[in-house]
């Protein structure tokens, strides 16, 4: 069962809370720990960033994140080893890579290496389902599962597509824009429920969701998880308790219904 | 999708899935015009009697060789890019949006771009690296009289390339309204194509005009490449003809450095701004920073067609330096009293070249621009 299937069990019914981190952020040791703190925390399942010099679908946040990791000499290579310390120390929390095209192609055996280092999914911002299928392909071979997003106005063959393409879970984005849009609250159950009809992987929200309110109205509309990025980003930029803000959104994703 | 969107293993739509159903849009509303005589006639009114179309073809009286230019300096706007800002903002009014963004690097294409948003009534917005905002004030100013707000971009390396990412975020959160007015034949399908088939008026009339002028085809078209638009525009209608077609790089202090903007001729495949291009990078896939004298020519990728034509054969790539271009600059100026761009002169400065080597072919060169916009840095780099 892979490391997403069994984290879903293991949830009974709870959402799932997963953490995103630039990797080498702001430099190699400390992004390490920092990726521990958010497992500290109670995150779920870690998503990791691999920087790309043009991030097109990231917000300032992401951005400087990725700017600090170049600035103390990061490369991909580096960030595949710190997959797979990660992994040595947390065998269970699936970790999915998010990254862009160009880095996936540059490097030979890119995903290959992902999977090798215990990387469970991979999600490439600027690959669309419409573009999805050679990379899938190299996917299933290696072992990695695919992730893709949906948006409100992704239209029905579009999601169909995601559908047969995409394991792990679908990536929701709620409102049009780049990574640390704000959602304002609002998550867009006709989206979950369209996925839903078309037997997509489990409707995770992405983007704009960094206060606990957030967090249930997304598991309110019918999301089986939530993915804070931005807001955890900029936590440890300013040297917050990573933590500590990991663990109050996590609180926000227990079904009260289940546990009572 | 209605079209595949490659050139060979080039092009595709490499994209976020929030921007696929806008460039689905623009794809079936810019397939529909082409079916549309009003779009048409109301285009090519636009070209004959705002923008100054057909642009003359000029044999040169004393430049060394058999050279014929078109000249799109003529143009309204002063380079190519005004043929397909009107194709462009017609189609943006089509699709019922009122407001345009657009990227620049050193102002031409936000220029051009204002230019239509001054003309169809659009509410323009040009992104600008900050670094090119300071060195472009003027042009700056002129988008600015004739409306757009010009935003400077502060990320990455605040030039072109920023200025794209960040129209892209822009667009990525504003596509109900907004279109994106790209500036090249190159990002995701259909700009490639579309840029193409509204710059093949350029190619079309010099054809045409070569026929009439020398009785026969030209031995070898030249353009500049950028991201090729104009190249490609002059290409097209040469396509099944036996010319040469030769696309000239900016080579910058030199292609055995790394300061020159020569994707074709150094790069290798990769995906940036929405296609399947060659572009310059290192072995981790991270965009290498470029260098050319002229702005046009200063960018890490190039439009996929370009990338196929490279790879097929059909066209040569060849690149030219700074020193090559400033001297064609300047020769053109002194022998036949044209100033043209700098992404120009690289055009030229082949073709004089080529011209030494064979000076019997008749060598037509897209002078693509006007050479206003580089006058005082040439006095700066002349002195």
């Amino acid at each position: 069962m892979s490391r997403y299937s069994a984290m879903f069990d293991r949830l009974h019914g709870d959402g799932a809370f997963g953490a995103f981190l630039m990797l080498g952020d702001p430099d190699l040791e400390t992004s390490a720990r920092l990726l521990d703190d958010l497992v500290a925390g109670g995150a779920d399942m870690v998503e990791v960033g691999i920087p790309f010099s043009d991030p097109v679908a990231d917000g300032p946040v992401i951005q400087a994140a990725a700017k600090r990791a170049f600035k103390a000499g990061v490369r991909v290579g580096d960030c595949l080893d710190l997959i797979a310390r990660f992994r040595s120390r947390h065998p269970d929390v699936p970790v999915g890579i998010l990254t862009y095209a160009n880095i996936v192609m540059a490097r030979a055996g890119f995903v290959r290496d992902a999977a090798e280092a215990g990387a469970d999914s991979l999600l490439i911002a600027d690959v669309p389902s419409l573009e999805a299928e050679p990379f899938v392909r190299e996917m299933d071979q290696a072992g990695i599962e695919s992730v893709l997003i949906a948006a409100a106005n992704t239209p029905d063959a579009a999601l169909q597509r995601i559908a047969k393409f995409s394991s792990a879970y679908t990536y929701c984005v709620s409102r049009a824009g780049i990574t640390g849009t704000h959602a304002g609250g609002e998550f867009d159950s006709g989206l979950v429920n369209r996925l839903k009809a078309a037997s997509a992987p489990p409707p995770i929200f992405g983007f704009g969701i960094s206060r606990p309110e957030h967090v249930r109205a997304a598991l309110a509309a019918g999301a089986r998880g939530v993915i804070c990025g931005s807001a955890i980003v900029e936590c440890a930029a300013r040297g917050g308790d990573v933590a500590a803000l990991v663990n109050s959104l996590k609180a926000s994703t227990r079904n009260e219904s289940s546990t009572q | 999708m209605r079209l595949s969107g490659r050139f060979g293993r080039f092009g595709g739509c490499y994209v976020p899935e929030i921007l696929v159903p806008a460039l689905e849009q623009l794809e079936a509303a810019f397939l529909d015009a082409q079916e549309d005589p009003a779009f048409t006639s109301e285009l090519n009114g636009l070209l004959a009697n705002y923008a100054g179309r057909p642009t003359p073809l000029t044999r040169c009286r004393n430049l060394p060789g058999n050279i014929y230019l078109k000249r799109e300096d003529l143009l309204h706007g002063g380079a190519h890019k005004t043929n397909q800002v009107l194709g462009q903002g017609l189609l943006a009014r089509r699709m019922g949006k009122t407001r345009l963004i657009a990227e620049t690097g050193a102002g031409q294409h936000g220029v051009a771009t204002a230019i239509v948003g001054a003309l169809l009534g659009f509410e323009t917005v040009i992104y600008m690296g900050a670094e090119d905002v300071e060195r472009q004030k003027l042009n700056v100013f002129r988008m600015e009289l004739m409306g757009a707000r010009v935003i400077p971009v502060e990320s990455g390396g605040r030039t072109l390339k920023d200025a794209i990412n960040e129209a892209l975020r822009d667009w990525s959160a504003s596509f109900e309204g907004t279109h994106y007015l790209l500036g090249t034949a190159a990002g995701p399908h259909p700009f490639p194509t579309m840029v193409r088939e509204f710059q093949r008026i350029i190619g079309r009339e010099a054809r045409a005009q070569m026929i009439e002028q020398l009785g026969r085809l030209p031995d070898a078209v030249v353009a500049c490449v950028g991201g090729g638009s104009n190249a490609i525009g002059l290409f097209a209608d040469f396509m099944d003809d036996d010319v040469r077609l030769i696309g000239v790089e900016a080579a910058g202090k030199g292609l055995n450095g790394v300061e020159h903007g020569a994707t074709l001729l150094r790069g290798t495949a990769g995906v940036l701004h929405g296609a399947e291009t060659y572009v310059l990078q290192d072995s981790d896939g991270q965009i290498a920073d470029t260098w050319s004298v002229s702005a046009g020519l200063d960018y890490p990728a190039v439009g996929p067609e370009h990338a196929h034509l490279k790879d097929s054969g059909r066209a040569e790539y060849v690149g030219c330096t700074d020193a090559e271009a400033l001297s064609a600059f300047k020769a053109l100026a002194t022998n036949e009293g044209i100033l043209c761009a700098f992404e120009s002169a690289h055009a030229l400065a082949h073709a004089l070249k080529l011209a030494s080597q064979e000076p019997d072919s008749a060598i037509l060169v897209g002078l693509s621009g006007r050479g206003d916009k580089d006058v005082s840095q040439a006095q700066a780099l002349l002195a």
